[in-house]
């Protein structure tokens, strides 16, 4: 269905092909997964399908891509229309119109199928994706997960037979995650739609897969073989596959419930460790229970001379925004050194939550306060000593054409010693040169300066908004490394998150958020135990044994 | 869940064709510059506002009418202070304040800058004020009733590729607003202040950048989704298409050029009429071009007929009164009189409440 030749792709002005010798094959009807380390060039890949590249991205292709025996190089994005749906990484720039049905006619509009035809194909697909009830909605409204249930629908009612999906559940929790997984595998067994999709959470999609092709390392050309196959030489893999491989499981085990099949003997083998389980998270976890002993450096760093042991709360926090309940009766300490991760669906209150601790949204009852001080009434001169937040999207940070002035502004703004902040720069990202733009940064290494720029004032609080969205393991187990240091000094890290592995390696204490509330507040290993979604692939292979990490099980091992 | 469940008041199906709320609204403007009555204008007011109450549908560019309420009492606040502060030629008598006059140049004879304030000069600059006001409410009740989006919809094929850019624009401003706002909270995550002149300067450029990636990204994207994709036309029709439309508006620039002139009074009509049907002809044939079918559009039905026509009745009848009763329409300042209610207009101003008991309830919108 899908047939590259000999591809190979180098953007203008770049010295060095992005990808090449790129030849496979894709089948009909099969799911085949792209992965990779970021920066590899799978969204090229991808925008290769669709004409996108080099059609609208400019640069040179060479060899040749076809796609139904259609020609990429002959045929422009519009007229493969009809045979390939593209999804991009961000849905809400995917969107033409403003409702869900007219979005979801739109495609068919464009390509002229007669009014029958397009009523008819969009009440199936309204069934097919569940957005029945939705059909008037205005899309801006939607959650994370419907908005990319209908940017899969709005192109698949020209009845495409290809699929090109980038990331499509980066951004999800993992319930919505499912949904749209959901859907694609019924595509694919029910409709035999060909599907080449890239994802960065392997554990959520690694299962789905008929085949993956890996692009190992840029420039490199990518390997194609059964899922079990290449998981096996991956530099990127899921917990899963790291338990088989730590294990030695062959053929390796994609599912928790083939590595659950495997795991009996694992399982004995650690069953008298158990106990060990917790503290096996070792340095970490002992920290944080002599909080107070610690306060010292905290004062000097903080420069407060009364540092409660609580370093921030909330007391019957109520926020109310546009007539909805974001947060209800919200109770809350951070004592320091502690990491908190924050959980719950798209929408449940994790950002209107932080949002709140570093005083962007105003209280509506109830109290906040951040190292004795009331976060929207502080001066942000006075606040960023106290409280440091990096938003979703590290960029909104980020003012200056180059990493340098990034980090003298950063100085300034803190009021810190010039050069603080380059220091940090250079511990975290040691390879990065003055006068990079933080446009051409990967996303990780974005993330890393937002973090750095925040943490020139030396908050002690230190808030993280889905710090992983688009980062590959790598770039993930860096982060992970970076602020469990930081917990180590003394930071308290409270991160909203939906990934449920991040969590599990880092966080000590899980805070459950459902419509507003706090539905759980507990020690990471008894909330997400219990929880199904939340619980890690490890928890779930090993229970009820309560082990998070493939990392704890090779320490209990050794 | 029980609240989108149940019996669906309104759907695509029972929803107005957008054209007619536009004819319906523009309707009541146009007879809000019929009169200066403040009693008709606020009645005009209370009309428009009681449809809108009644049938706005819960979607968020239904939001707008209260932005242009706002807008409609700062021009007429604007032209109160203008009164004040500029004075008017009315002979009124009954001073109310007498301000310190600024003397000016001679060049600047006539130009008044302070001086007497006069009630008869506040009540006529409210008068004019509030006609302003009604006709900018009376915009902002088509606005929040039908999209705009879906008005544009409705424009013949030539121009919808074009129609779609101007939607597309649409959106944007709201993105850009919502953009301004993340960033300059932002700022206070830096330590600098998020409020001032400075701080919304700052994040112009990283808005710009933001604004022209999502542009981009979405280019790409409808690029992907086969937009532009056209049908393959012989020259012949193509050049024909090209001859039609320049001849067409050739004709329409000459024809109104002839009718304004004295000379071209007897060929300017015809020529006029002949461009127009040649650029309508040509947009027709262009028509052709592109591929598009139209998912589900609005029809014109006999609701629609009776909204845009209770419109009209409306325009009409002041129009009407307007011509016969001068005075009741336009009640003068001096001597200073309280404005009465003529009858008769009124009735026809309550006209225009006819779509409340016609159209369909407010889609609700679970949130």
């Amino acid at each position: 269905m899908i047939r590259f030749e000999n591809v190979s792709v180098t953007y203008d002005g770049a010295a060095e092909p992005t990808v090449q010798g790129v030849d496979f094959e894709v089948p009909e009807g099969e799911l085949v997964l792209l992965v990779g380390p970021s920066g590899v060039g799978k969204s090229t890949v991808l925008g290769a399908v669709s004409g996108l590249v080099p059609h609208f991205t400019g640069g040179t292709l060479r060899g040749r891509v076809t796609v139904a025996g259609r020609d990429t190089r002959t045929h422009k994005p519009r007229e493969l229309a009809d045979v390939v749906g593209t999804v991009g990484q961000d849905p809400l720039s995917h969107f033409v119109t403003d409702t869900v049905e007219d979005e979801l006619a739109y495609g068919m509009e464009s390509l002229g199928l007669a009014p029958d035809v397009m009523r008819r194909r969009v009440e199936e697909t309204l069934d097919l994706l569940g957005l029945a009830d939705l059909r008037d909605r205005s899309i801006s409204t939607l959650s994370g997960g419907q908005q990319q249930r209908v940017a899969i629908g709005s192109v698949l009612t020209p009845h495409p037979g290809v699929l090109i999906l980038d990331e499509p559940t980066s951004a999800l929790d993992p319930a919505a995650a499912e949904e749209v997984l959901a859907v694609l595998q019924r595509l694919v067994h029910d409709l035999g739609t060909t599907i080449l999709m890239a994802e960065h959470r392997l554990e959520r999609v690694v299962q789905y897969a008929d085949q993956i092709a890996l692009l190992p390392s840029p420039g490199a050309p990518p390997v194609l073989g059964t899922p079990a196959e290449v998981m096996a030489v991956s530099p990127v893999y899921p917990p899963v596959v790291g338990l088989g491989r730590l294990a030695d499981w062959t053929p390796l085990p994609l599912t928790v419930r083939d590595a659950r099949r495997r795991a009996t003997g694992l399982r004995e083998q650690l069953n008298g460790r158990d106990p060990i389980a917790l503290q096996g998270r070792g340095a970490v976890f002992d920290l944080r229970l002599p909080p107070r002993e610690r306060d010292q450096p905290q004062r000097t760093r903080s420069r407060q001379q009364s540092t409660p042991p609580e370093l921030a709360g909330a007391h019957a926090l109520t926020v109310t925004r546009d007539h909805i309940r974001a947060l209800h009766h919200i109770n809350l300490t951070v004592t320091p050194g502690e990491t908190i991760a924050l959980m719950g669906r798209n929408g449940a209150g994790k950002s209107t939550l932080l949002n709140t601790l570093v005083g962007l949204i105003k209280p509506s009852a109830g109290e906040v306060n951040v190292g004795g001080a009331v976060p929207h009434r502080t001066p942000p001169q006075d606040l960023v000593r106290r409280v440091g937040l990096v938003p979703q999207e590290p960029r909104d940070l980020l003012y200056a054409d180059t990493v340098a002035a990034e980090c003298t502004a950063a100085d300034t703004d803190a009021g810190a010693e010039p050069g603080t902040c380059r220091a940090l720069v250079s511990e975290l990202l040691p390879d990065i040169p003055d006068d990079t733009h933080p446009r051409d940064l990967s996303e990780g290494q974005r993330l890393t300066l937002a973090l750095a720029v925040v943490l020139t004032a030396r908050p002690p609080l230190l808030l993280l908004d889905e710090p992983t969205r688009g980062l590959d393991y790598a770039a993930k187990s860096r982060l992970v490394t970076l602020l469990r240091d930081l917990a180590a000094e003394g930071h308290a890290i409270v991160l909203a998150t939906h990934d449920v592995e991040l969590a599990a390696e880092l966080a000590h204490r899980v805070i459950l958020l459902a419509e507003g509330e706090v539905i759980a507040d507990g020690p990471t290993a008894e909330v997400v135990v219990s929880s199904p979604s939340f619980a890690p692939q490890v928890t779930k292979i090993l229970a009820p044994q309560q082990w998070l990490t493939v990392a704890q099980v090779r320490r209990a091992l050794s | 869940m029980p609240s989108h469940s149940g019996i669906r008041s309104g759907g695509r199906s029972s929803r107005l064709h957008p054209g007619a709320w536009w004819l319906w609204s523009l309707a009541l403007g146009t007879a809000a510059t019929r009169t200066t009555n403040p009693l008709l204008l606020a009645l005009l007011i209370a009309t428009s506002a009681y449809v809108v109450a009644t049938c706005r549908p819960q979607a968020p560019w239904a939001r707008s009418y209260t932005a242009f309420v706002k807008l409609a009492l700062a021009v007429l606040l604007i032209r109160l202070l203008f009164a004040v502060t500029l004075g008017s030629p009315l002979p009124g008598t009954h001073v109310i304040v007498t301000l310190p006059e600024v003397p000016l140049p001679h060049w600047a004879q006539g130009i008044r800058l302070g001086g007497k304030v006069t009630a008869e000069t506040l009540v006529k600059a409210f008068y004019e004020g509030l006609k302003l006001a009604t006709l900018l409410i009376c915009v902002g009740a088509a606005n929040s009733l039908a999209n705009p989006a879906r008005l544009l919809k409705s424009l013949p094929g030539a121009l919808y590729e074009m129609g779609v850019a101007v939607v597309v624009a649409l959106t944007y401003a709201p993105n850009l607003i919502a953009d301004v706002q993340r960033l300059r909270a932002a700022r206070r995550l830096r330590g600098r202040p998020d409020t001032g002149i400075r701080g919304l300067l700052q994040v112009g450029l990283p808005v710009l950048e933001g604004a022209l990636e999502r542009s981009v990204a979405l280019a790409a994207a409808m690029d992907a989704r086969g937009y532009g994709r056209t049908a393959d036309v012989p020259p012949r029709v193509r050049r024909t298409t090209t001859a039609l439309t320049l001849g067409g508006l050739l004709g329409v620039c000459a024809g109104t050029y002839g009718l304004l002139t004295a000379e071209g009074g007897t060929y300017g009509l015809p020529v006029l009429l002949a461009g127009l049907t040649a650029a309508l002809a040509g947009l027709r044939l262009g028509g052709r071009r592109t591929l598009r079918t139209r998912y589900r559009p609005d029809r014109w039905d006999t609701r629609a007929w009776l909204v845009a026509g209770s419109g009209a009745a409306v325009a009409a009848l002041l129009t009407l009164a307007a011509t016969r009763d001068p005075a009741a329409l336009n009640p003068g300042v001096i001597p200073l009189v309280a404005p009465a209610l003529p009858l008769w207009p009124a009735a026809a101003v309550l006209l225009g409440l006819l779509p409340a008991f016609i159209s369909p309830a407010p889609l609700k919108e679970p949130s």
